[in-house]
């Protein structure tokens, strides 16, 4: 417990802004950025690894950021929902999103477009099987998946006719 | 003005300019997928403190001592508080409703008084400056407990042995109803077949993405309070915290923005929310709560644990002629205020066999108390159960007489042309489409391509299934719903729009969206109720300082009832803005119109903006006759009155395979055909029916809250509670009938629950389907593979 409760240093680099912090050795990532830097577009759904909504980036791999702790991410970059839609990293999966209705809610959606970016980034020609297996680690209790995978879909498709694959 | 009146009831939705029926995108959901979104948990008030519960561990248990010295001493506490403590502050609540005749259950505080009655149950409340050190303190509360023998089982509940809960009521019985024809038995005596079964569901619940939070903003100065809340309908909310914190209701606000899920989860009464609202009170400052994971589990309502014994008779060419069902259900140790968990079987009972022609019914339904969470309405309320069960007997009859499931619908569904009628359950019936709907399904199905490929396959082991589901859904609900049964929950709706003084629409309106589109269909309808573009016009949900009164989003009457005060209303302010117009042109407001933002003489082109007329009303009124005042705010309700309720109706189908070594059942594809009415935008209805659907795989195969021989909720993680996954659901595919009911212009019915209600009767037919050249039956849901097993002979 004590030591769970002890301040540990921090410096790190979050959407490309550095940042300085004494956090508690127990707090976890996820909370970190909401409660300690606002950035309130990564969602806790289940704090215990399962429902993919806190899903962030850390040094460029998807990370539950319920399950890692903030002092762990000591070094690090990390990419939450705000900084790639500022980069417009996100834009054209999101605006996919949009058109498909790929979101109702809007809850997981931050975390499912970090799957999906990290996805079409290792695999950009997945079927639909592929999409679906991928989603494993994020839940959506509104949409059913259907859109979301149409979405992901559109967005490989259309990479691959800019790209004259 | 009656050249206006007369276009205004003749409004085509099909003209070009028409925003109602197309798939417009909704401008929300750019903000929502950039993570800018605002949830409760997401708002941070000066001088907020954050509350943790202290829940009781037991099914039934006496509270002997609450030591709390400990805890109190702990880092960030702020203040430790009981059940009694609250009940000083907060009167207690009673969920009855008085048309459900016979219903009981006793008053309920927020926190546990003097015993706790289910595991989870919150007994102490723990202030501190933030949650992590709330739950730390939470620890070290010391709570003596004296367990109690508990009542877990419905089928034991009302034994003469069985533990009382409530012992002023001598038994454990909360409501008990009967709906008789009268000639039951002797069309099952004369019958030439009589098919019988007994279904059971599994309890389930909604496991929203967001867990319920609420921040509870007392100012002493004012006696106000502003209530934050993820929840779905905020007068009733209102009303609620003002009348059991002894508050004046006009100064109790209710804010709702970004809602995470809620699927009726968020539309109760919850005793950690009130105890929120009274710490707040108590401590006047802003107090935080927001369930984590675990909580949600124990806490968020139940549903859908019912037994059902059904029994269908049919002459010798398979007319139905008589159905009996005997409903059971336990829904925890009270009745959830305001609304009831009576609702859920009352509904069974009034929708069971609804789209079918028989004449005679017998129904009869029980609810009883146990110690487990509570259970009241979430998605579909009953639904899944009636049509299941229905549909359930309709194909054991059929496959004992030799039908096929198709056939034996369409020789046993209520014609087309025989509207408006009743159903021998006392449900009206305005106009349906079953026999369009399931001759669409099956054309999009390939139902005759799908039966020879199934045959073709059996003969190499594999087992495929076929199952099909009719149904109908309660939906835009009148005042018969709640209001008559003296809940303060609102069955009108209302919109205030106005035009304002840079030439936009502003529409507010007191239904809610949690993501289903609602601000997005309300645009629509107000654009095209105008003559103006979508981008134009602003819509305001969930706040109740600022929207009209309304009843919010439930049984699927957003989109019908709000919607239609949403197009009076525009309809009222285009009649003000042509009078308006007709002033400053010269002319008559019969011979103008508004296209494209422009009033204009109809049949021209060449007209006064809008930003021009608002203008001029709102800057330049020196240039207006001395005695004429532009009125450009308008407000007008709606409330559906010819009809207890507006009945949609639809058929769904299910392919899928079953494993017979392994007993998983693998889904294939779903189709969904709904008539719902006038469709506003095709898209968010099918993307309702879609994710409606998947919430009825989860309930027919994967969610079940499973709780030990102790009243141990045993799964109450979510990597224990099975929900549907991207990889195990298929694509489903949509189409539309359109009925437009009479009861409005609009002509819209609901959307939101008719594929959560129809699809589980669909999977347990198809899986049935698939089992029967094995003489193996399922009659139990979730239909995990152990039922499937077990009905395979091959666990015991």
């Amino acid at each position: 417990m004590k030591a769970a409760l002890e301040s540990v240093e921090i410096s790190l680099t979050v959407n490309g802004e550095r940042v300085r912090r004494s956090v508690p050795a127990r707090l976890n990532l996820a909370d970190f950025l909401r409660n300690e830097l606002e950035l309130t577009g990564t969602h806790v759904g289940c704090e215990h690894g399962v429902c993919g909504a806190c899903t962030v980036r850390v040094d460029g791999e998807i990370v539950r950021g319920c399950l890692m702790f903030a002092c762990q991410s000591d070094g690090c970059a990390v990419d939450t929902i705000e900084g790639l839609s500022d980069s417009r990293e996100l834009e054209e999966l999101q605006s996919a999103f949009v058109l498909t209705n790929a979101l109702q809610c809007g809850f997981c959606t931050p975390g499912v477009l970090m799957a999906a970016q990290a996805l079409l980034r290792d695999e950009p020609n997945p079927s639909r099987e592929r999409i679906r297996e991928y989603l494993a680690g994020n839940y959506c209790r509104c949409t059913g998946y259907q859109s979301i995978v149409d979405a992901i879909e559109a967005v490989a498709n259309a990479r691959a006719a800019r790209s004259g694959r | 003005m009656s050249g206006f009146d007369e276009v205004t009831k003749e409004l085509n939705f099909d003209s070009p300019n028409s925003y109602v029926g197309r798939s417009v995108t909704r401008p929300n959901a750019r903000r929502l997928a950039q993570g800018r979104g605002q949830y409760v948990d997401d708002i941070v008030l000066p001088r907020m403190v954050h509350v943790a519960y202290c829940r009781s561990p037991h099914a039934h248990a006496r509270i002997v001592k609450i030591e709390t010295k400990e805890a109190a001493a702990m880092p960030g506490v702020v203040r430790i508080v009981t059940g009694a403590e609250i009940a000083m502050v907060c009167k207690p609540y009673v969920g009855v409703l008085t048309h459900l005749q016979g219903m009981r259950s006793p008053p309920q505080y927020p926190l546990a008084m003097d015993v706790v009655r289910w595991q989870g149950e919150p007994v102490v409340a723990v202030v501190a400056q933030s949650r992590a050190e709330a739950e730390d303190a939470v620890e070290a509360v010391d709570v003596t407990y004296e367990e109690l023998p508990a009542a877990l089982d419905a089928e034991r509940a009302l034994d003469p042995d069985a533990v009382v809960i409530h012992k002023e009521f001598g038994s454990n019985l909360c409501f008990q109803r009967t709906v008789d024809t009268g000639g039951v038995d002797a069309a099952m005596t004369s019958a030439h077949l009589v098919v019988e079964d007994t279904i059971h569901f599994g309890r389930h619940t909604g496991v929203t993405m967001e867990p319920r939070a609420i921040l509870a903003d007392y100012n002493r100065a004012e006696e106000s309070m502003t209530v934050y809340h993820c929840g779905q309908s905020p007068h009733m909310m209102q009303g609620i915290i003002a009348s059991r914190l002894s508050l004046d209701e006009h100064r109790v606000r209710i804010v709702a923005r970004d809602v995470g899920g809620s699927f009726g989860i968020k539309i109760h009464t919850y005793g950690d929310e009130i105890a929120a609202c009274a710490l707040s009170l108590m401590l006047a400052r802003p107090v935080k709560f927001a369930a984590d994971r675990y909580e949600s589990f124990l806490s968020d309502i139940h549903a859908r644990d019912h037994r059902v014994k059904a029994r269908l008779a049919l002459d010798r060419d398979g007319n139905m002629l008589a159905l009996e069902i005997d409903d059971l259900t336990g829904v925890g140790p009270f009745s959830m205020f305001p609304r009831s968990s009576g609702v859920e079987c009352n509904q069974i009972l009034n929708l069971t066999g609804g789209p079918y022609r028989h004449k005679e019914y017998r129904a009869r339904g029980t609810v009883v108390f146990q110690n487990k969470n509570m259970m009241c309405q979430y998605r579909a309320v009953g639904h899944p159960i009636a049509i299941a069960v229905a549909e359930h007997m309709v194909d054991q009859a059929a496959a004992k007489l030799g039908i096929d499931p198709a056939e034996m619908r369409k020789k046993n569904l209520i014609p087309d042309d025989a509207y408006p009628c009743k159903s021998p359950s006392g449900m009206r019936f305005e106009a349906l489409s079953h026999h369009q709907c399931m001759a669409k399904l099956l054309e999009l199905m390939k139902y005759d391509e799908l039966r020879r490929q199934q045959a073709g396959l059996r003969k190499k082991g594999v087992y495929r299934g076929i199952g099909l589901s009719s149904f109908i859904e309660v939906t835009n609900p009148s005042p018969m719903f709640y209001g008559v049964g003296g809940a303060r929950i609102a069955a009108q709706d209302g919109c205030t729009i106005k035009l304002d003084a840079n030439g936009s629409i502003i529409a507010a309106t007191g239904v809610t969206e949690q993501g289903q589109g609602t601000e997005t269909i309300m645009a629509q309808i107000a654009a095209t109720a105008l003559g103006v573009e979508m981008s134009c016009v602003k819509v305001l949900t969930g706040d109740t300082d600022k929207v009209p009164y309304g009843g919010g989003t439930w049984a699927s009457r957003a989109a019908g009832i709000g919607g239609e005060a949403v197009l009076q209303a525009g309809l009222a302010l285009k009649r003000n803005i042509l009078e308006v117009g007709a002033v400053i042109l010269k002319s008559n407001a019969a011979d103008l119109d508004i296209v494209d933002g422009k009033v204009v003489k109809q049949g021209t082109e060449q007209g006064l903006t809008l930003a021009e007329l608002a203008r001029i009303c709102y800057y330049r009124g020196n240039e207006l006759p001395v005695d004429f005042q532009p009125e450009l705010v308008v407000t007008r309700h709606y409330r559906v009155k010819d009809y207890a309720f507006v009945f949609s109706n639809g058929a769904q189908g299910c392919s899928l395979e079953v494993d017979t070594d392994t007993g998983f059942v693998k889904l294939l594809k779903m189709w969904c055909v709904d008539d719902c009415g006038r469709v506003i935008n095709p898209k968010l209805v099918d993307e309702q029916a879609r994710g409606g659907i998947v919430q009825g795989i989860g309930g027919a195969l994967f969610e079940h809250c499973l709780y030990d021989d102790r009243g141990q909720l045993l799964n109450a993680t979510m990597a224990d509670y099975l929900v549907p996954m991207a990889a195990e659901m298929p694509d489903i595919e949509t189409a539309h009938v359109e009925t437009p009911t009479k009861t409005s212009m609009l002509g819209a019915k609901g959307a939101g629950e008719a594929g959560t209600g129809g699809a589980p009767a669909a999977i347990m037919n198809a899986v049935n389907d698939a089992l029967r050249p094995l003489g193996a039956k399922v009659t139990r849901q979730p239909i995990t593979p152990e039922v499937v097993l077990r009905a395979l002979g091959t666990v015991r």
